[in-house]
């Protein structure tokens, strides 16, 4: 049996059983009624045969439920593309080496965690001289110098300081977020970017565990980084754009 | 005090008494000091609430003034005193007609001194008893209730708007929390002024206000009254405006108040003097008000590796425990922060978790312990999140921790939903409860992986004070002794607002505080 990849199907235990577990809350006191309602509302998500496994009361006229059925929804995946940001990401001394021979100058990289968000886990464990997972942080680079602005930088200041050390690239954490806000930020930084004349002029990176690298570049930046990334991914990145656009340049 | 590590007492020791060196190096000069957001305290403690035509609070606007005309460093209660005798109103009334420009700082007559004091240490005698009515209430509620299992269900509400968080704080405790924190807006700490009124808008959490302080402890007075319990109340006395928020919440009956002494300086790069400064007042506060704070040495293990660097959580838990004593605090109210935070890929690094718990049990057996869910390594599998946050209970109640902040299945994918809360919850019920008595029939092997690194734990930390105690405190967090972060100590935000004392200054809170805590302990310890 193989799957036919024009129309796929979640995997329980058969193919194309449709199979699909989910969890969520009602804004109404636990009882039967409520119990079908949370049948009703997965027919009309599209899940045949819905069984309520679990239904907690939460108080306050909130009811919690686990909930399987069975998906009545295919996807083609034979037709979908997704922009690549690339496929392998080179090691510490291997882009070390591309910058000292390629670009004969240190690159030059501006990070911080900006607007109101003071989590900075995530630009710590990319930028940071210890990194993260066994993988030095870019500060540990003989060829890239890394200033880690750290937390709450508004993204005016962000830019100033990227305009004052000449960046080649920014990177922009985001962690919290609450209602999108996250995106609104990441946004204006895009804005502030363009009004600024500075788009084309430096490499503009955001991460963080909501970050994916086609959101970012739904969001006008060149690259974004989600959970699981690394230093040298980032790094690996920078280099080789960096080597692209120059060499676009001197066609 | 049962030993299972094995500690030796002498370094035990040692270790507290070079952390009482820190401490007193830096009491030496704090009481010189003070600053613009403790003397606003006095102005809240005075009850002086409300906000000016453009929303400045009225305790920031007489701040202002007196700081221009060069009077701050008398006091606020000098001059505030003063104004009653010449005007015959009431420190609110004088507050109002100063924002309105009905009255100027440097119109108000001398008056003797015997005479402005004494009306200054009445109006301060009356606040505190305000507080020690607010403090009677919580014991008496608390008598009532009777004393919950431990360790305690803390679970946190964030959802930036102040009338969802009271129904998520209420449904919360209806669900079994013992204590709610609600989250304040990200960018709070860095605010020069407390908020003013009930707010609906907030980055990461709504603001710390006084009204919504009271709508929180309403909705959770009324989670209480329905299920026979007293859920506590947890805000943050952390930032700019540490002593503020300490007032606010003695006043609103809050039980809890995040606090440390060094945290504003690392992760909020806040001036370094202005923060031991803010903190020893807070303290005070807090103290008097019989609230608990919770030290913040968990953010350490966010930045800095958990398992290489967990001696310097010890070695900041007894630095906080030290200047906390200092502010009259009794160890019962210094609930001492750690955090579970060893990567879960490391093989026995569940061995290494109970060690640091343990220790931290042993080395501070009457401090209310609060232990910190796993978050730096946790990723969206909310699977393995929920079954690494049962380990973390698992090592919570087998090691006698007391304020269990319980882990979110979405930690890492958004602040917590009602349902996330809830499966939390039922989590540390059902391990707390399976594994009750788990930790008086454990003990551990003799010079075992779990005593070995307690002793090296115990043992670094001791190092690691002594170190700071030769340099200074300050000199350790200029050279990143704490978090892998390097503060210069005179840089950070809000230096602006120390002020060094004159010989004349007068604030009659220092004293009613800190000798109700010597009177009522017959001394620190």
């Amino acid at each position: 049996m193989k799957a036919d990849f024009s129309k796929v199907k979640p995997y329980g235990d058969t193919l194309n059983d449709g199979a699909v577990q989910i969890s969520f809350t009602l804004p109404v006191p636990a009882g039967d009624e409520a119990r079908e309602a949370a049948r009703q509302l997965a027919l009309k998500m599209g899940l045949e045969t819905p069984s309520v496994t679990e239904m907690a009361d939460l108080g306050e006229g909130f009811a919690f439920f686990v909930l399987y059925g069975k998906c009545t929804h295919t996807i083609d995946y034979s037709a979908i593309k997704i922009p690549k940001r690339q496929q392998e990401f080179l090691s510490f001394k291997e882009i070390n080496e591309l910058i000292k021979t390629e670009f004969g100058r240190k690159v030059v990289v501006v990070a911080a965690c900006t607007g109101s968000d003071a989590h900075t886990v995530g630009i710590d464990a990319i930028v940071n001289m210890k990194g993260y997972a066994g993988e030095y942080g870019l500060e540990r680079y003989p060829e890239i110098e890394a200033y880690n602005l750290g937390s709450q930088v508004p993204n005016e200041d962000l830019l100033a300081r990227a305009v004052e050390l000449e960046a080649d690239a920014v990177l922009v954490s985001q962690v919290v977020t609450q209602k999108n806000v996250h995106l609104e930020n990441l946004t204006a930084l895009v804005e502030l970017a363009e009004a600024e004349g500075l788009r084309d002029k430096v490499l503009l990176i955001c991460g963080g565990p909501r970050i994916s690298h086609e959101l970012a570049i739904e969001l006008g930046f060149d690259a974004g980084f989600g959970p699981g990334t690394l230093p040298n991914h980032v790094a690996s990145y920078i280099a080789t754009e960096l080597l692209r656009r120059k060499k676009q340049q001197n066609k | 005090m049962e030993n299972k590590l094995e500690l030796d007492q002498s370094k035990v020791n040692l270790a507290r008494s070079t952390a009482g060196k820190i401490a007193d190096h830096l009491h030496s000069w704090i009481g010189d000091y003070t600053t613009t957001t403790i003397e606003r305290a006095a102005a809240r403690l005075l009850n002086i609430d409300g906000v000016d035509r453009g929303g400045v609070p009225l305790a920031n606007v007489m701040v202002e003034k007196l700081q221009r005309e060069g009077l701050l460093d008398r006091g606020l209660i000098s001059w505030l005193s003063r104004a009653v005798v010449a005007r015959e109103e009431s420190p609110q009334q004088i507050a109002e007609a100063l924002s309105k420009e009905e009255l100027s700082v440097s119109t108000i007559a001398e008056c003797p001194e015997e005479k402005w004091r004494e009306v200054a240490d009445g109006m301060a005698g009356e606040a505190a008893s305000k507080i020690r009515a607010v403090k009677k209430e919580r014991e008496r509620m608390m008598q009532k209730a009777g004393a919950p299992n431990r360790p305690l269900l803390y679970v946190i509400v964030a959802t930036g708007n102040v009338y969802e968080d009271a129904v998520q704080a209420k449904a919360a405790a209806l669900q079994g929390a013992d204590i709610v924190a609600v989250i304040r807006h990200t960018g709070q700490s860095l605010l020069d002024y407390v908020p003013y009124g009930p707010t609906t808008e907030g980055y990461g959490g709504t603001y710390a206000t006084r009204e919504n302080f009271r709508i929180v402890r309403k909705a959770l007075d009324e989670a209480g009254e329905e299920t026979g319990r007293y859920i506590q109340l947890v805000n943050y006395a952390s930032g700019l405006c540490m002593p503020e928020i300490a007032a606010l919440g003695a006043f609103e009956r809050l039980d809890m108040m995040l606090n440390d002494a060094m945290y504003g300086i690392l992760f909020r790069d806040i001036n370094m003097k202005r923060t031991f400064i803010d903190q020893s007042f807070s303290r005070m506060i807090t103290a008097y008000a019989g609230m608990i704070i919770n030290t913040g040495e968990d953010n350490y293990l966010t930045t800095a590796d958990a398992y290489e660097k967990g001696y310097t959580v010890l070695a900041s838990q007894f630095i906080n425990e030290q200047l906390g004593l200092r502010a009259g605090l009794k160890e019962e109210q210094i609930g001492l922060g750690h955090a579970f935070e060893i990567n879960p890929a490391m093989e026995d690094g569940l061995l290494m978790e109970i060690a640091q718990a343990q220790l931290c049990r042993e080395l501070f057996p009457r401090s209310p312990l609060k232990y910190m869910p796993p978050t730096k390594h946790v990723t969206g599998d909310i699977f393995k999140t929920y079954l690494v946050n049962g380990m973390f209970n698992l090592v919570s109640v087998l090691t006698g921790q007391e304020i269990q902040l319980l882990g979110m299945l979405t930690e890492a994918i958004h602040t917590p939903y009602i349902s996330d809360r809830y499966l939390s919850i039922t989590n540390a019920q059902y391990v707390f409860s399976n594994a009750r008595r788990f930790g008086d029939e454990i003990f551990f092997k003799d010079e075992g992986q779990i005593q070995s690194r307690a002793k090296h734990l115990l043992d670094e930390a001791c190092r690691m004070l002594g170190e700071i105690e030769k340099i200074g405190l300050e000199a350790a967090l200029e050279n990143g002794y704490f978090a892998d972060i390097k503060r210069p100590s005179k840089g950070g935000k809000g230096g602006d607002g120390v002020i060094v004392k004159h010989k004349d200054y007068y604030n009659p809170f220092n004293e009613l505080f800190m000798n109700n805590a010597v009177t009522a302990e017959g001394g620190l310890s």
